[in-house]
């Protein structure tokens, strides 16, 4: 069984080489990569029905125990973000796949988009199964690698403008991340996660302060923490839907959870934290004003994951077991919300040939599907009743009301961030589906990846987005299962016993 | 005195060479008349890659080799011979890139390929026998004249990084160095 847990890295790994090999077919690697990722996400669910029902998995590579050797650890947690990440990539992958077919052809292959999709699936499986921060580390940097070549491939001035953007933050926090790893291990002697969570509280309490503060920073520029979020509205916006969504809906939502992991692991606290409901209600505003002040669709949508990353460090620093339960579940409701919304914006930009709000107008006449598949994750993402947003949100304000006055006081910021929500997306609506209907714009730069202002769209490209419409639906409806799931993993986090236990066949802490 | 002069300012180059040297390469390795006259290309760096080219692959196997117990293994080995083939890169003049990649009579791509695929169906193929992934074996055999030799499984996984690397950089010569060059040549082509 513990082998399991290494499919999830290893099959897209072996997808991205053979979609490399079968460079001149297209078919084949549309095959490949669709068959790896449905693999991987039933992996995932018996990873989760195992670990839910018997603790965690654990694989040790090559046979070397933890702590000298490297381990890859399935709890309810990174199991559960496995499979709702892996939905959603399959789903974007579909999505991908139509509109390439639209656009270039159905015998197009790709000797870079393919490949390097599953690498960045890989990546992204490696950073929620990883059980060693240095392994952390590799699985960020295969992500990045692939993101950077994902996002600037066929490309023109301003997106090389934007990319730089990117890259250049990413290879800081990079340098960050390794010099952080390195005083970690100068200090503990240990990089393995579960071992740490021994090691750390030996330290002076001075150097356990730094060492958690360069965590949070690094894993704060990942997850667009504000003021750390300037390049995510910066880069996002310009690369292609299935990019945007696919970075968006995955990319940010990985730091954060290695932030939860090693804030919960490896710098438990016992009280809510006042710095990071400070940096929590930050982030919930500037995003969300920030959202208001947009013309461009993207770079809405991009402030208002800004503010939503906000939710959830929100209940990381209300630290209870509810309040980081309602963080697991708001992750998996916005992993799927967010790349729902991006593939939509995608739909839409290719029927009005621009992101402008401004210059769209009476969509929901000219195409009343496109209206009803923007309207449910907007109002997802807004949090109205009965939508899995409304669930997520509600864990999340029952968990802070009672955590002290600090936390009273965000929990207040989150229900004005979630009204500005609400008012960006009525915007939204009001200003792209109502109104006069106005004819499409041309195509500003027809030689780039991005195709706009057409109406050549592949009916799968609509599939793939109701799919994704679809699982946050289930979501809601499948909240009370969920919720019982993520309270168990809030549970496991701040006990922090079975995770050690099963990496280090040691007794618990406390 | 019946020893002849053999100063190479003497003689007619070519024939002589081959004489003394008797291994003149099937293929021409840095090709000259091909590349114009004063493309960037020198003398003492072309006669230098030409020695160094095959020592240092044979020094890249060797890292390979050795990388289970001492400094080297697939990377660096990978690494290495990926360097001898840029030597060859530089020393041929610029444009020499796509023309290595293509009398080579390999395909950078299927080589990368190829390498990741085996590498990571040798990190899978021990939980088919039950074990963890990647769990490495190791083969004893007794060698005539060598004498006992142990070959251990992961060395076909360093097998596999390599061709990947190798694949790698002959695939960032072709695209990122000769296809840069190209590009910059034919976007001068109209100014001229």
């Amino acid at each position: 069984m513990s082998s399991l847990v290494t499919l999830p890295v290893l099959l897209p790994i072996l997808g991205s080489a053979l979609t490399v090999l079968a460079g001149r077919s297209a078919r084949v690697q549309r095959v490949i990569g669709v068959v790896v990722l449905t693999a991987v996400s039933a992996v995932a669910v018996a990873l989760l029905a195992v670990a839910d029902r018997s603790g965690p998995v654990v694989a040790e590579m090559g046979g070397w125990p933890a702590p000298v050797g490297i381990v890859l650890v399935a709890d309810r947690l990174s199991a559960l973000l496995l499979l709702i990440s892996t939905l959603v990539t399959l789903a974007v992958l579909v999505y991908a796949i139509d509109q390439r077919i639209a656009d270039y052809g159905r015998e197009a292959a790709s000797t870079t988009f393919h490949p390097v999709f599953l690498l960045l699936s890989a990546g992204v499986s490696l950073a929620y199964l990883t059980g060693d921060l240095f392994n952390l580390f590799v699985a960020f940097e295969i992500m990045l690698a692939a993101s950077y070549v994902l996002i600037t491939r066929r490309t023109n001035a301003s997106r090389i403008r934007s990319g730089m953007t990117y890259v250049t933050v990413s290879l800081t926090s990079s340098l960050l991340f390794l010099t952080m790893i390195a005083l970690i291990y100068g200090a503990t002697g240990t990089v393995n996660m579960a071992d740490l969570a021994g090691r750390i509280g030996e330290l002076p309490t001075g150097l356990q302060t730094v060492l958690g503060l360069l965590t949070l920073v690094v894993f704060g520029i990942k997850a667009a923490i504000v003021p750390l979020h300037f390049w995510l509205p910066d880069s996002y916006p310009d690369a292609p839907a299935p990019v945007t969504a696919l970075f968006a809906g995955l990319l940010t939502k990985v730091g954060i959870y290695a932030l939860l992991r090693t804030q919960t692991l490896i710098f438990p606290d016992d009280r809510p934290s006042v710095v990071l409901l400070v940096l929590a209600g930050l982030t919930m505003i500037v995003g969300a004003l920030g959202a208001l002040a947009q013309d461009d669709l993207n770079r809405l949508l991009s402030f208002l994951l800004v503010s939503h990353i906000g939710f959830m460090l929100f209940g990381l620093a209300v630290f209870d077991a509810a309040a980081v339960a309602g963080t697991a579940l708001y992750i998996v409701h916005h992993i799927t919300v967010q790349a729902t919304l991006f593939l939509v914006s995608g739909l839409i930009t290719r029927r009005t040939g621009t992101v402008s709000i401004e210059a769209m107008g009476g969509l929901a006449r000219m195409s009343p599907w496109l209206a009803v598949l923007f309207a449910v994750p907007a109002l997802t993402l807004a949090g109205i009743p009965p939508t899995s947003g409304f669930v997520a949100k509600l864990a999340l304000l029952q968990a802070g009301a009672g955590a002290g006055a600090a936390a009273t006081l965000a929990a207040g910021v989150l229900i004005v961030a979630s009204l500005l929500t609400v008012y960006a997306m009525a915007r939204v609506w009001v200003r792209v589906f109502w109104g006069a209907v106005r004819p499409p714009l041309p195509d500003p730069d027809p030689t780039d990846e991005l195709v706009v202002g057409t109406a050549r769209t592949a009916k799968p490209m609509y599939v793939a987005t109701g799919a994704l419409v679809g699982v946050s639906i289930a979501i809601a409806v499948a909240a009370g299962p969920l919720s019982a799931i993520t309270a168990r993993a809030g549970h496991d986090l701040l006990d922090r016993g079975p995770y050690r236990t099963a990496v280090l066949d040691v007794e618990p802490l406390r | 005195m019946s020893v002849p002069e053999r100063g190479p300012l003497s003689e007619p180059a070519s024939e002589q060479s081959a004489l003394w040297l008797g291994d003149t390469p099937d293929e021409e390795w840095t090709p000259p008349g091909k590349t114009p006259v004063g493309a960037g290309r020198t003398l003492m760096l072309e006669m230098a890659a030409r020695v160094l080219f095959p020592t240092v692959l044979v020094f890249s196997a060797y890292l390979l080799l050795v990388g289970h117990y001492g400094p080297g293994g697939g990377f660096s080995g990978g690494l290495v011979a990926g360097l001898a083939f840029v030597l060859r890169y530089i020393a041929g003049g610029g444009s020499e890139g796509a023309e290595i990649v293509a009398r080579l009579h390999i395909r950078p791509r299927q080589l990368a390929g190829g390498g990741l695929t085996l590498a990571v169906l040798t990190a899978l193929a021990p939980m088919l026998f039950g074990q963890p992934a990647l769990t490495s074996a190791k083969l004893s055999a007794q060698v005539p004249v060598i004498g006992e030799l142990d070959l251990v499984t992961s060395l076909v996984l360093d097998v596999g990084v390599y061709l990947l690397i190798v694949g790698v950089v002959l695939e960032l010569i072709r695209s990122l160095g000769a296809g840069i060059e190209r590009d910059a040549r034919d976007a001068e082509e109209p100014a001229r």
